[in-house]
């Protein structure tokens, strides 16, 4: 896919994050919307799934360790065809599986997700099943920077550089906001890069909204042959929606039926004015 | 006591043994089958299942969080696991792992608790297990198990492999002795395994209280009472269906088991009972809920009972 048309899907998406947490008046918005432009590349680039070969034992996997920031993966999800998109209609109603977190029962989700520090000791069993069996496929893990201070993060980090699983690369989602405040004054993780090549890790930075950054990062996997990879994507929270981006209180907050047309004005400009030199 | 059991006494071996054994049969054919370790290999008895299958031995060091996450990322990629770690930092500190990464994830990781109960003695409570039944009971999708001797430790280490469910086996490391001569019996996850019959009282037991609830009975015998022994070897889904027939065609029902009071096998038993109809004179032998005493695992069993004497005598008070 073009930049162009990576872009073009990035509106759609957009539009989509916020249509359904209107009509659910649940979900996690400002995250949503700062690792999108992550899982359009991923999705529609890097890797080697749908459903198609959802099956298959040689899939790639994407596991969602910040799983609140589930309206993103359902969008693209429903986009890649694994379900019908009104399926979204449902979000968070009583008995749908379109629930606040990534769950199983809706196809194309690889594991459970939602309490935070949980995604990469099950990426690491994933990469290491890999390398066990031969297999070629690569395991993406999406970690929100506010999950950093989990302990079991950093277990798994010596686990990966220990057993040199450079088929697994981490995507962090550095949008330096959660719920509280800003990462810096809730617990400072920095410098992230530092500690993760002190682990053994090959580290790349990358703007996180830049189509072209992250597709080179993701196409020079490994950055170093037998490092676990990690990709700071430096990202931000609410990005699209100029009300929205950096303010602490869109983590999970819902817009207001004006907000939201506001919002889906905004989007529908950022279509028409997608530049041709692409 | 009764209760002390040395290995001269036959070809009885821990639980533990028979564990690593029958992993290193069942790794020989099967490629799949891995061992996860968190520095536990020594404890696990594990060293020599590294050494003949390295490839499927994995190692994490000590992280119970990594181990139960890593073991729920390689059964998602159809890999047989055996997660190893004592049982009290198994079923404590990676508690939200087995939850979420195990259980509500359809990851059917074997979870096995090593050196369970109060099998550490003198190093104290941090190193007991009295927690895991109860915290485990209230968790959906995972089978619990606490198989009783030799045989019932082979066959469910074999079964496990071969479960697509979670399963969380938890044992000791006390010489075993045989329930039986003849092990013939089916042995199935959910299927109380009778020992001995009596019409006068049900003995339920699990785990390495079995034994002593076996000489009790023996004891028992000796004064006319007639009892009942069970190997409630799995906790959960219990065997309710031999649990009501016990109950209905004995005077009283006495559980026993290596574990809080609270929340593990007798209070599963009492549930299913009071809520069934089920009246009958009614005990829990276990640990109570205080700072447990300390001394080694057999001090403790003498202090509160779960020994020949002290369930022998809870049976006739409840008969009186």
């Amino acid at each position: 896919m073009t930049e162009k048309e990576l872009t073009k899907k990035s509106i759609e998406y957009r539009k989509n994050i916020l249509k359904y947490i209107f009509y659910a008046n649940a979900g996690h918005t400002g995250g949503s919307l700062s690792c999108i432009d992550i899982l359009n590349v991923l999705y529609n680039h890097t890797m080697n799934v749908g459903p198609e070969n959802f099956s298959s034992p040689d899939r790639d996997r994407y596991i969602q360790s910040k799983g609140h920031s589930v309206e993103a993966l359902f969008v693209v999800l429903a986009d890649k065809g694994f379900f019908p998109e009104a399926d979204l209609n449902t979000l968070c109603k009583y008995k749908s599986h379109y629930i606040g977190h990534p769950t199983r029962k809706v196809k194309g989700v690889e594991q459970n997700t939602g309490a935070l520090g949980h995604g990469l000791p099950i990426s690491v069993g994933t990469a290491l099943a890999g390398k066990l069996d031969n297999k070629k496929y690569r395991v993406f893990t999406l970690l929100g920077d506010g999950e950093l201070p989990e302990g079991s993060n950093w277990e798994a980090a010596l686990t990966a550089a220990h057993y040199k699983l450079d088929n697994l690369c981490v995507v962090i989602d550095h949008n330096k906001l959660q719920i509280t405040g800003t990462t810096e004054e809730v617990c400072n993780t920095n410098p992230i890069d530092a500690k993760f090549e002190s682990f053994g890790w090959a580290v790349k930075h990358v703007d996180g909204h830049n189509f072209h950054e992250l597709k080179d990062a993701f196409d020079s996997i490994p950055f170093v042959a037998g490092k676990p990879n990690l990709l700071i994507a430096h990202t931000v929270k609410g990005k699209g929606i100029s009300y929205m981006e950096n303010v602490t209180k869109w983590h999970h907050g819902v817009p207001s039926e004006k907000q939201y047309e506001e919002a889906v004005a905004e989007l529908d400009n950022a279509m028409i004015t997608i530049p041709d030199d692409f | 006591m009764g209760t002390d059991i040395v290995i001269e006494q036959g070809k009885a071996k821990t639980n533990l043994d028979v564990f690593s054994a029958t992993l290193q049969d069942l790794a020989e054919h099967d490629r799949d089958i891995l061992v996860v370790t968190s520095d536990s290999r020594g404890s696990g008895k594990l060293a020599p299942f590294g050494q003949k299958y390295p490839s499927q031995h994995i190692e994490v060091g000590i992280a119970e969080q990594n181990l139960v996450g890593v073991a729920a990322g390689l059964a998602s990629c159809g890999k047989k696991v055996f997660a190893v770690s004592p049982a009290c930092f198994l079923t404590a500190r990676a508690l939200e792992q087995i939850k979420n990464d195990v259980a509500y994830s359809d990851n059917p990781v074997n979870l096995i608790g090593i050196s369970a109960g109060v099998s550490y003695g003198a190093l104290g409570s941090t190193h007991h297990s009295l927690h895991d039944f109860a915290v485990l009971r209230a968790i959906n999708n995972i089978i619990i198990v606490a198989p009783a001797d030799n045989f019932e430790t082979g066959q469910a280490i074999k079964l496990a492999a071969k479960t697509d469910l979670p399963v969380y086996l938890r044992f000791g490391k006390k010489v075993m002795l045989p329930l039986k001569e003849i092990n013939n019996d089916e042995f199935v996850f959910g299927k109380g395994r009778i020992i001995t019959d009596g019409k006068d009282v049900a003995i339920i037991a699990t785990g390495e209280t079995v034994y002593p609830s076996l000489e009790a009975a023996r004891k028992l015998k000796d004064q006319g009472v007639n009892a009942t022994v069970v190997s409630m070897h799995t906790i959960k889904p219990l065997d309710t269906s031999l649990l009501a027939e016990l109950a209905a065609t004995c005077k009283a029902v006495v559980t026993v088991e290596e574990h809080s009071v609270n929340g593990g096998l007798g209070e599963a038993c009492a549930s299913y009972l009071l809520q069934h109809g089920i009246s009958k004179p009614f005990k829990i032998i276990g640990i109570p809920d205080e700072y447990t005493v300390t001394g080694s695992q057999q001090d403790i069993f003498n202090h509160y009972g779960i020994n020949e004497k002290g369930i022998a005598a809870v049976v006739l008070e409840l008969l009186k």
